[in-house]
């Protein structure tokens, strides 16, 4: 909210700069998000009488306008089109610098030489407006060469943008900032003028109902007479525009002005449009409906999507049952004041925050009206905002009449709390002991009740203050106001101290080791986006999606369900740029709908967490995406196999699986399963082609990818870890055996390997170091080379030893359908 | 339809038609043929061209037979190229065909390339690191959760306007808006404070890192997925001293000795008293500048007292416990330390961007 440092003068006395008001600002949590200083640099701007206007040949959006502002006639070229020969207006001579450093010199357009400028009043920023040319005659008695700061009694003004908390309502006004500000600095709080009534009606009565008392609490009503409807006097005009808006006609504005200074949203309607001069407040029924100010027809009482929104829309109506305004958001079309208003109606009330609430978000509307109930409004306010109103409308229109019976009808009011409180209470909290008397006075200052009750005290806060709770939540409201007046910066601080020690879980700890070897071995670790599109799930075709209800955009409205998508479109980028030779890697989550999910997590949700749900399943996932110009299923198969053995899982097959997996290549793709527990810890081949030439990478070029099941790596009952047990090597030198068999190609490379590594206790190691295919050997069958090492323990091997270990290594692999190569 | 009409042998025409185009069983074939099969140089396209000779009267159900033998020959024809392309892609594949089990992995070679952490990733565990160091645990949460653990035991009820606060992503999935894209980490405080009252001792001092979803259009400073670290502390004796004392500790830790915090007033609905904590501008020392808009402090994040209502929602005695919270944005520390002029670098994952990162 945008407050004018002038209109906080009215109500404290301030001698504080606007620098040190910025810092107590943001110390009492009002804080500022911006300093505008206003009515400076137009010292210079004068008041010129317009004497002559022309048209300039050629030009249709510029005129040729004489003007008088006490140095005889001069020329001015002028695009503006809102004014009249006679009309008074700002001129800025020549030499003048204007806000924003808009210096004034002489110009020459279509020939004419333009000597200053005829201002708006954004041009001055003096409001917003910038529709034409500011226009003087309406507002004061102008004096031809009168500097405009005299003529409008401008004095340069500091403007406070404040961000106002969701707990402060109270603070969303003039008045409440004040509040704040006076019990910082230990100062008096000055109350404005009020009106004071008129004396009873002569005509008919004004009367008012509430049929919805759980909604409004309060409902007001007055009848203002004998009004001229007209603009404000300059000073309120001013000060609307300060605080952001925009100066309508005195009535407008003056009800604006009420709300902005104390915080009571308001309606002025025309008296003569509100049937019986009645107003009353009920439900709305299913089946009516509103056309609100905004133009927009509003279907009321219908339930709304959002979780707890029974639809309940409160209206209010006139004598006749019509339809007036959406209560507590926004007036209806019809019943507004108009320029030949003269007697009006004024309405100020009180409605159920949460009502206001679900209204305005099933709507869709947010009025400065609908934003300060939700958050809720004083109770206690409605009656002294109508005395402020009519004391405002009065500057302008000094014989208006108020009748004295200004209505007023209760439903139910929000119960004031009355919260005990004990030093002690304020020290476990605040961690420093804040005498009784010291949080009396802070707390009395914002006007809160304050009773001594035993060795503690009983406090009731400020009417202003819905949102202070009851019970033990209520003393936690309590304790921060006090906190927040004695200033969080006051407060001491202490690192507390616990026995337990810090440090990360053994997953927590693989992760980080993951992440460091995948990044060792070369990737370049990416973010890619959670979510993705429909169309990339197209790519796929992998199943159940998760939806997002209200994506921002249709290309992110669906939670990823692999990493490849997205990896293989961010190297697909890179290729692109030019910068594709690279490896990609991402640890992060993938989403399995519920329906499909193995293992769905049932939690519990909706109002009061009284479902049960079933949310997807998260399963994170390694992904490595091997780019470079060398890379392919082989390179992806080297890289993981080194992943394996730096992470210690000792002993994995890579097999052809059943299906391939999504995003792999079809016929280059092997799963990985851990030999003794048998469970797959992940995929391991090529991005598959159809997806790349979909992504429109380069065709031909293969790519290598690598796709770990984290929660199975981690798990060391799937993913076996080699034995903790440190073998010594033995002292006596090994034998190293080269043994080839031809083994038909449904036998695996690497169950050889391990029946040899089986075969004998002396095998030390086995590794596969050729595979040759040729006609020499068949059709349906290769050669597979391996070198086995042989170590004895306790003596050195004897030639008959050797021999012997190699026959068991020749039985073993011919157990599996392998035999020896003929030399 | 008399004998002399050039459809007279349609039927049969036709049928030799499909025939041939059942006997063609390579793709490159059948596609070679197409023109002669179904394209223009076609028999029934020929003949297309002679219905102008057939007397008027018979010329539109001579024109509808054709279109009849014309549909058939052509629907047999798409049916046969989509079976051979099949075939086709499904021989390359198999031509393509590598068994895994056969790579001999001391025969791989492969260039030596220096990879790199994400600068995220990085961040996070510095931030991790420096909790850990002053006694904390790390916890892990799940990023979708139901609107009680992310609102509602969070002290923001159905339809409250706090839930306004938050840009929130919903789930399809139950109820409408039951089910959301976590908006803070907050929730895995609820799971972590559940969990210990379920062991029978509430204590928990634990960081929670993360990945968090506003619906907010992406620009310079905003992603619609961030990383967030929240931090709890439940124990006996835990007042707004310590709180400050840790945000303090930690402030000094990671961003150095010349930079301090401070706190003021906030309104979070989980925490009473809640304060907003600032940091030392890192750019100017704390002398003003631009970035922190002359005041000398940036704003970092969210922390406060446990509010009351967020003890009773997970069942524990306020009157016996008391704890804190805090959170802030680890994208944004890595933004300020590295002085990251458009957040949106961070999802691009250009190859010149992520290789700055060590």
């Amino acid at each position: 909210m945008k407050i004018p440092l002038s209109w906080l003068r009215d109500f404290i006395d301030i001698s504080e700069s606007p620098e040190q008001l910025r810092e107590v600002f943001d110390d009492l949590g009002l804080v500022v998000e911006g300093v505008e200083y206003t009515g400076q640099d137009i010292d210079a701007v004068l008041v010129a009488k317009v004497l002559e206007i022309h048209p300039i040949e050629g030009a249709d959006r510029i005129r040729r306008v004489v003007i008088e502002a006490g140095e005889g006639p001069l020329e001015i070229v002028c695009g503006a089109m809102n004014f009249v020969e006679g009309n008074h207006v700002p001129f800025a001579p020549v030499g003048a610098v204007l806000p924003g450093d808009f210096a004034i010199a002489k110009r020459v357009m279509k020939g004419i030489t333009s000597n200053g400028m005829l201002c708006s009043a954004r041009e001055l920023r003096l409001n917003e407006d910038h529709g034409g040319l500011y226009v003087l005659d309406e507002l004061i008695t102008p004096v031809i060469g009168q500097p405009l700061v005299e003529a409008l009694g401008i004095t340069p003004d500091v403007i406070f943008d404040i961000s106002v908390e969701g707990n402060r309502p109270d603070a969303w006004s003039v008045e409440g900032v004040a509040r704040d500000l006076a019990a910082r600095l230990g100062r008096p709080i000055k109350s404005p003028v009020l009106a004071t009534t008129n004396g009873p009606s002569t005509g008919e009565v004004a009367r008012a109902s509430i049929t919805a008392p759980n909604e409004c609490g309060r409902l007001t009503v007055s009848i203002i007479e004998n009004i001229v409807v007209k603009p404000s006097p300059t000073w309120i005009q001013q000060r609307l525009s300060g605080a952001g808006m925009r100066p309508i006609s005195n009535v407008v504005d003056a009800s604006n002005y009420v709300m902005l200074e104390l915080g009571q949203p308001n309606h002025p309607y025309d008296a003569s449009k509100v049937a019986g001069k009645t107003l009353g407040v009920r439900h709305a029924v299913p089946g009516e409906s509103i056309k609100t100010l905004d133009g927009v027809v509003r279907e009321l009482a219908r339930p709304g999507r959002g979780l707890g929104d029974s639809g309940v829309d409160v209206v209010i109506v006139d004598g006749d049952d019509t339809i007036l305004g959406l209560a507590g958001v926004m007036g209806g079309d019809d019943s507004g004041v108009s320029d030949s208003t003269t007697e009006v109606l004024f309405e100020a009330a009180f409605f159920d925050p949460m009502t206001i609430a679900r209204s305005s978000k099933r709507h869709g509307l947010r009025s400065e009206a609908s934003a300060r109930f939700e958050r809720g409004v004083d109770p206690e306010l409605a009656l002294r905002a109508t005395a402020r109103f009519v004391e405002i409308l009065k500057q302008s229109c000094p014989e208006i009449i108020w009748r004295s019976e200004p209505i007023d009808v209760r439903g139910q009011l929000p119960r004031v709390p009355e919260i005990s409180l004990s030093a002690f209470d304020i020290e476990r909290s605040l961690g420093v002991s804040i005498p009784l008397d010291e949080a009396t006075r802070l707390l009395t200052a914002i006007q809160f009740s304050v009773k001594l009750d035993g060795e503690g005290l009983l406090v009731s806060p400020a009417t202003a203050r819905l949102d202070v709770r009851e019970g033990a939540a209520g003393r936690a409201d309590v304790i921060e106001e006090i906190a927040r007046l004695y200033s969080y910066q006051r407060l001491p601080r202490r690192v507390p101290t616990w026995a337990e020690p810090g440090g990360l879980s053994k997953t927590q700890r693989l992760r980080r080791q993951l992440r460091d070897v995948v990044v060792d071995f070369g990737a370049a670790e990416a973010w890619t986006p959670t979510l993705g599109s429909d169309a990339d799930f197209e790519l796929l075709d992998s199943g159940e999606r998760v939806r997002i209800t209200n994506p921002l955009a249709s290309e992110e409205s669906v939670l990823r369900n692999t990493l490849v998508t997205g990896l293989a479109r961010a190297w697909a980028r890179n290729v692109e740029r030019g910068t594709g030779d690279l490896i990609l890697s991402e640890l992060g989550n993938v989403f399995i709908h519920p329906k499909v999910a193995k293992a769905p997590r049932a939690t519990k949700g909706g109002v009061a967490g009284s479902v049960t749900l079933e949310l997807p399943e998260e399963r994170e996932r390694l992904a490595v995406l091997l780019g470079r110009e060398e890379d392919d299923a082989r390179t992806a198969v080297a890289f993981a196999v080194g992943i394996f053995n730096r992470l210690g899982v000792a002993n994995v097959v890579l097999r052809t699986p059943e299906q391939t997996p999504n995003g792999f290549h079809p016929t280059r793709v092997a799963e990985a399963i851990d030999r003794q527990s048998g469970s797959v810890l992940g995929f391991v081949g090529e991005v598959s082609p159809m997806l790349l030439a979909a992504l429109e990478a380069p065709e031909g070029r293969r790519v290598g990818y690598v796709d770990l099941d984290f929660e199975a790596l981690a798990d060391e009952s799937r993913a076996t870890r080699q034995a903790t047990e440190a073998k010594i090597p033995s002292k006596f030198p090994s034998a190293l055996l080269d043994l080839a068999f031809v083994a038909p190609d449904s036998v695996h490379a690497d169950d050889i390997r391990s029946a040899l590594q089986l075969a004998s206790d002396e095998v030390e190691a086995v590794s596969l170091f050729d595979v040759y295919r040729g006609t020499s050997l068949g059709e349906g069958v290769r050669s597979l080379a391996y070198s086995v090492r042989l170590t004895p323990r306790d003596s050195t091997f004897s030639d008959t030893q050797i021999a012997k270990i190699r026959e068991l290594l020749v039985d073993s692999a011919r157990h599996l359908g392998a035999e020896l190569r003929a030399q | 339809m008399s004998d002399s009409s050039p459809l007279a042998n349609l039927d049969s025409q036709r049928d030799e038609l499909i025939r041939q185009i059942n006997e063609i069983s390579d793709f490159a074939v059948l596609r070679e043929q197409e023109p002669l099969l179904v394209g223009k140089r076609s028999l029934l396209t020929t003949l297309q061209r002679t219905l102008g000779q057939i007397a008027e009267n018979e010329r539109k159900e001579a024109g509808a037979l054709l279109q009849g033998a014309r549909r058939l020959v052509e629907d047999r024809f798409n049916e046969r190229f989509a079976e051979l392309e099949m075939v086709e892609r499904a021989a390359k594949l198999e031509a393509d065909r590598l068994d895994l089990g056969d790579v001999v992995v001391s025969a791989v070679r492969v260039p030596v390339t220096v990879g790199h952490p994400n600068l995220v990733a990085s961040t996070q565990r510095e931030l991790e690191d420096v909790f850990v160091g002053m006694g904390f645990s790390v916890a892990d949460g799940p990023e979708v959760e139901s609107d009680w653990y992310n609102f509602e035991a969070l002290n923001i009820p159905p339809a409250h306007p706090a839930r306004g606060m938050w840009d929130t992503f919903y789930v399809d999935l139950g109820e409408p808006e039951t089910v959301v894209l976590r908006t803070h980490t907050s929730p895995t405080q609820i799971h972590l404070m559940e969990a210990a009252v379920k062991l029978g001792d509430p204590r928990v001092h634990a960081v929670m890192p993360g990945r968090c979803f506003r619906r907010d259009t992406p620009d310079a400073r905003h992603l619609a997925a961030f990383h967030q670290i929240e931090g709890l502390v439940v124990d006996r004796g835990i007042t707004f001293a310590d709180l400050a004392g840790v945000i303090e500790t930690f402030t000094r830790a990671y961003f150095g000795p010349t930079i301090s915090s401070r706190l003021r007033p906030a309104f979070f609905p989980f925490t009473e008293p809640s304060a907003e904590f600032e940091i030392t501008c890192t750019i100017c020392q704390g002398d003003g500048c631009r970035t922190c808009s002359q005041t000398g402090w940036i704003e970092l994040g969210g922390c406060g007292m446990l509010d009351p209502a967020v003890l009773e929602a997970v069942g524990i005695d306020g009157s016996e416990w008391s704890g804190f919270a805090f959170g802030f944005g680890i994208d944004r520390c890595a933004q300020m330390r590295h002085q990251i002029a458009d957040m949106r670098a961070l999802i691009e994952n250009d190859a010149r961007f992520l290789r700055q990162f060590s």
